[in-house]
């Protein structure tokens, strides 16, 4: 105790050090304390929902999709099929999650954006630092869905490290365009819209239960340009194995391009709103 | 003589927290009388127990012991009967916010049963008298502090109370505020009906009230009206001196003196001295023949804030 | 005699509040639409994709009876148990704690009693909308069978009523906004596993047994028979075991609504 307060008042920590080179980790920083006080629910949630779906849908809805032999699926059953897409889709959710409700939060008047505004930082060091902690809860997410994947059996653990990475791209794809958004937007009832009437018709539609191959043609065309099915795609290949690698750079690169959009357009947005 | 409106007998309201923590008494055992159009305050700091006395007459908590007689009615038997006679303006404005201005005398009088056709035109009166008509389709978010209150008001007349019930009508509220709702609570007085209200302050106690109730801990330390009680319990002068902090101390102790002398009495306050004295002057005269020199001096007369300030050691404001 | 029956406290009271809802739903009434579109988008997921996946569900006697006939009841008993509970859960703690609605209401000669039946039956009649909305919809899909299906709307609005008596009990207990994450712990595995996507024949008899104690399980037999024609006693078991836990939610709702908002 006593060298702590040595430490804290002679002597400047790494921490300190870091903070004044990168400002933005002190955005990162203030969302890492208020998640400290809630991470066990949030831990909770981020194992129970897919164990909760892959015993109900992939191993119970799972035994009727088996025994059909339809040939939707080429064979795959039905838990594999259904895990590595029900992850993508976890991902997007925790995206819009992360990316929506506290970013129009934090920028209302008395949110935690204008007040760090008032202070040295920049509105990009605000709004990297968020990207940064809604990437560490997406990735966070992530693992603990991968872990609960490999428990069922699904996936074999290196391979779920590799999946890792298309998760991540995923839940940042929805993520970054959003806060684009969240931060200007005027009423809390425009992100339920979004959710009720764009994310779950992705998450519903987008290859993530069924192959989009089911689709009526025009819808099917439509599915293959959403983002979800990008990252589902992509996800699949990855935990799964097989799938071809150009398709696979290909959804990467959506992917990326999204997100890089994204950012793009978040750090324009967010220097309107916090310099006005 | 008048009506007995309410009547109160050895009234008490334990509250009982969850958990092993001990019950605490907020009213502990009080006695009063309201009589038929007469404007009945009761005068205390937070926590003296009014609110829970209020809530009690208001017939929406029963009392611990004691007894309660409404209209003549037992609240515990006909609460719906004595509360469809009442109008209540609690502390917190209750107003209900999903709701318009308008909506919310209309809905509010459904609750009472009245039809719809009397509601709408009771409503237009109404907002009139609350000086709102031209806010009546607006959300109630958009509306300030003392038109809240005046909304407030409005609706608890939507039933045509034979009794006004205000907790703190005016708490918070700018001196403009208050004084229009001071008005408007006049014109009521006036038009016969009996108010029934709590207030930390002593000049809308003296400016409404015919008659008052001191509380203190959950009692009853004095009651009459607001003139009686300065006359009983407070000299006719106050005079109030004020020092620099560290030398406060030095000169009360030397008023305290001469004050014997000349048949005053002396309060210390945190950052002033009152002296009670019949003559304020004379006791100036007294304080400046000591050699003590305050800061500022100022002669008045004696208010309800004194009465409780002589009756408990204690201010009705901290 | 009807007039009078509607004029009496015990019924005007209660229709006050329900009356105060409507005043308040006028001005968001599409929010209806939006509750409806979840259970559509099941559908036609179910309808289009997985649909083909199961091919026939086993258990049930008729190999024309498709997926699709098979999860739309489940899908109507849940739309009807959400458009309820919604309602006496999130609505109701909003009031309860935030707006403190409940305080004024109750200087008025209106009850707890009166509070509780009428914001139970405004949850009911929540309910019944989105199961008629939603209800056309799956008669729109072409998955309406035989003239047992008349007893769905009488079902739903039983599942409506147990729903919403049962979240009034369980927003008593509710302390802050984080607790709605424990009622999320709960609802979705319900969901998930009370047949809504697979007959129970699926899970081992123990199992079974415990399914069959859901009351979201048997909010769906109670719709699901009617709705594929082929009706058991099963039937009546549903509506009583509903009946009771309606009835039983309610008394202990006002029970503690008594203590809550009467100190």
């Amino acid at each position: 105790m006593p060298q702590m307060t040595t430490s804290a008042t002679t002597a400047l920590t790494a921490t300190d050090v870091l903070t004044a080179r990168l400002p933005a980790l002190r955005e990162f920083g203030y969302w890492m304390r208020r998640y400290r006080r809630i991470w066990r629910g949030t831990v909770v949630i981020s194992v129970a929902n897919p164990l909760l779906f892959l015993a109900a849908l992939g191993a119970g809805l799972g035994k009727l999709v088996d025994a059909n032999h339809s040939g939707h699926l080429a064979g795959t059953p039905y838990l594999d099929f259904l895990a590595p897409g029900l992850l993508a889709a976890s991902a997007m959710q925790n995206g819009f999650v992360e990316g929506a409700f506290p970013v129009f939060q934090s920028s209302r008047s008395r949110g935690n954006y204008p007040a760090a505004a008032a202070t040295s930082m920049r509105p990009g060091d605000i709004l990297a630092g968020h990207l940064l902690f809604v990437a560490f809860r997406v990735l966070l997410s992530g693992l603990l869905f991968l872990a609960v994947v490999v428990a069922f059996g699904v996936v074999r653990p290196a391979r779920a490290l590799l999946a890792a990475g298309p998760v991540l791209l995923t839940g940042m794809a929805f993520a970054a365009p959003l806060m684009a958004w969240a931060v200007r937007v005027d009423r809390q009832s425009r992100l339920n819209g979004l959710y009720r009437f764009v994310v779950m018709p992705l998450y519903m539609l987008s290859g993530t239960f069924f192959p989009v191959g089911q689709l009526p043609h025009w819808l099917r065309a439509v599915a293959a340009c959403t983002p979800l099915y990008q990252g589902v795609a992509l996800t699949r290949s990855a935990a799964l194995g097989g799938g071809d690698a150009g398709a696979a750079a290909v959804h990467a690169c959506y992917l990326l391009a999204l997100t890089a959009a994204g950012v793009w357009a978040a750090s324009r947005s967010y220097t309107r709103r916090l310099n006005s | 003589m008048a009506d007995v409106l309410i009547e109160a007998r050895g009234l008490r309201k334990v509250h009982a927290p969850r958990g092993a923590a001990a019950p605490t008494e907020a009213v502990a055992g009080i006695d009063f009388r309201v009589t038929a159009g007469e404007a009945f305050g009761f005068l205390g700091p937070n926590g003296a127990g009014k609110s829970t006395t209020m809530r009690m007459v208001a017939a929406v908590s029963p009392p611990s012991s004691g007894r309660l007689e409404i209209l003549g009615m037992d609240p515990a038997t006909h609460g719906p009967q004595i509360r469809a006679r009442l109008g209540s303006v609690p502390q917190d404005d209750t107003l209900d916010t999903e709701l318009t201005v308008r909506e919310n005398l209309l809905v509010y009088g459904r609750y009472f049963g009245l039809p719809r056709a009397v509601i709408r035109e009771r409503a237009a009166r109404l907002l009139e008298f609350a000086r709102l008509a031209d806010k009546a389709d607006e959300q109630v978010e958009a509306l300030s502090g003392g038109m809240r209150r005046r909304l407030t008001i409005a609706r608890s007349l939507v039933n045509d109370p034979e009794i006004l019930l205000l907790d703190e009508p005016t708490t918070g509220l700018d001196p403009q505020a208050r004084h229009l709702l001071w008005e408007r609570l006049f014109r009521l007085k006036q038009q016969g009906v009996t108010l029934l209200l709590t207030t930390h302050y002593m000049d809308e106690a003296e400016q409404l009230c015919d008659r008052i109730v001191v509380m203190d801990h959950g009692r009853i330390v004095a009651e009459g009206s607001p003139r009686g009680l300065i006359e009983a319990h407070c000299t006719r002068e106050v005079l109030e001196l004020r020092f620099p902090p560290d030398r406060q101390q030095q000169a009360a102790e030397k008023i305290a003196d001469t004050a014997k002398g000349v048949d005053a009495r002396v309060e210390v306050l945190p950052d002033r001295l009152l002296v009670y004295a019949d003559d304020g002057e004379d006791a100036l005269t007294a304080v400046h023949r000591t050699g003590v020199e305050p800061l500022t001096a100022l002669v008045r007369r004696a208010g309800l804030e004194d009465v409780f300030l002589t009756l408990t050691g204690r201010t009705l404001v901290d | 005699m009807p007039v009078a029956l509607w004029r009496s406290p015990a019924v005007a009271g209660p229709a006050a509040l329900v009356e105060r809802n409507l005043v308040i739903y006028r001005h968001t009434w599409y929010l209806l639409l939006a509750e409806v579109f979840e259970p559509v988008l099941y559908l036609v997921s179910m309808g289009l994709g997985i649909g083909a996946l199961v091919g026939h569900v086993p258990g049930l006697g008729d190999p024309s009876v498709g997926y699709v006939d098979f999860v739309a009841p489940a899908l109507l008993a849940t739309a009807a148990m959400n458009g309820a509970m919604n309602e006496t859960t999130f609505n109701i703690y909003g009031k309860l704690r935030m707006l403190r609605t409940y305080d004024s209401i109750l200087a008025t000669p209106l009850t707890v009693r009166d509070v509780a039946l009428g914001e139970v039956a405004w949850a009911l009649l929540r309910g019944t909308a989105v199961t008629v909305v939603f209800g056309a919809a799956v008669a729109a899909f072409g998955l309406v069978h035989s003239l047992w299906a008349l007893l769905i709307l009488p079902g739903a609005l039983l599942v409506a009523f147990a729903f919403a008596a049962a979240g009034l009990a369980v927003v008593t207990y509710i302390r802050s906004w984080q607790d709605f994450q424990l009622v999320q712990l709960v609802m979705l595995p319900m969901f998930l596993f009370a047949t809504t996507f697979y007959p129970l024949g699926v899970y081992p008899r123990p199992v079974q047994i415990g399914v069959e104690c859901l009351p979201l399980y048997q909010s769906i037999e109670l719709i699901r028979q009617p709705s594929l024609g082929v009706v058991d006693a099963g039937v009546g078991w549903a509506a009583l075991y509903l009946l009771l836990l309606g009835c039983a939610s309610l008394a202990l709702a006002l029970r503690r609504l008594e203590r809550m908002l009467l100190p």
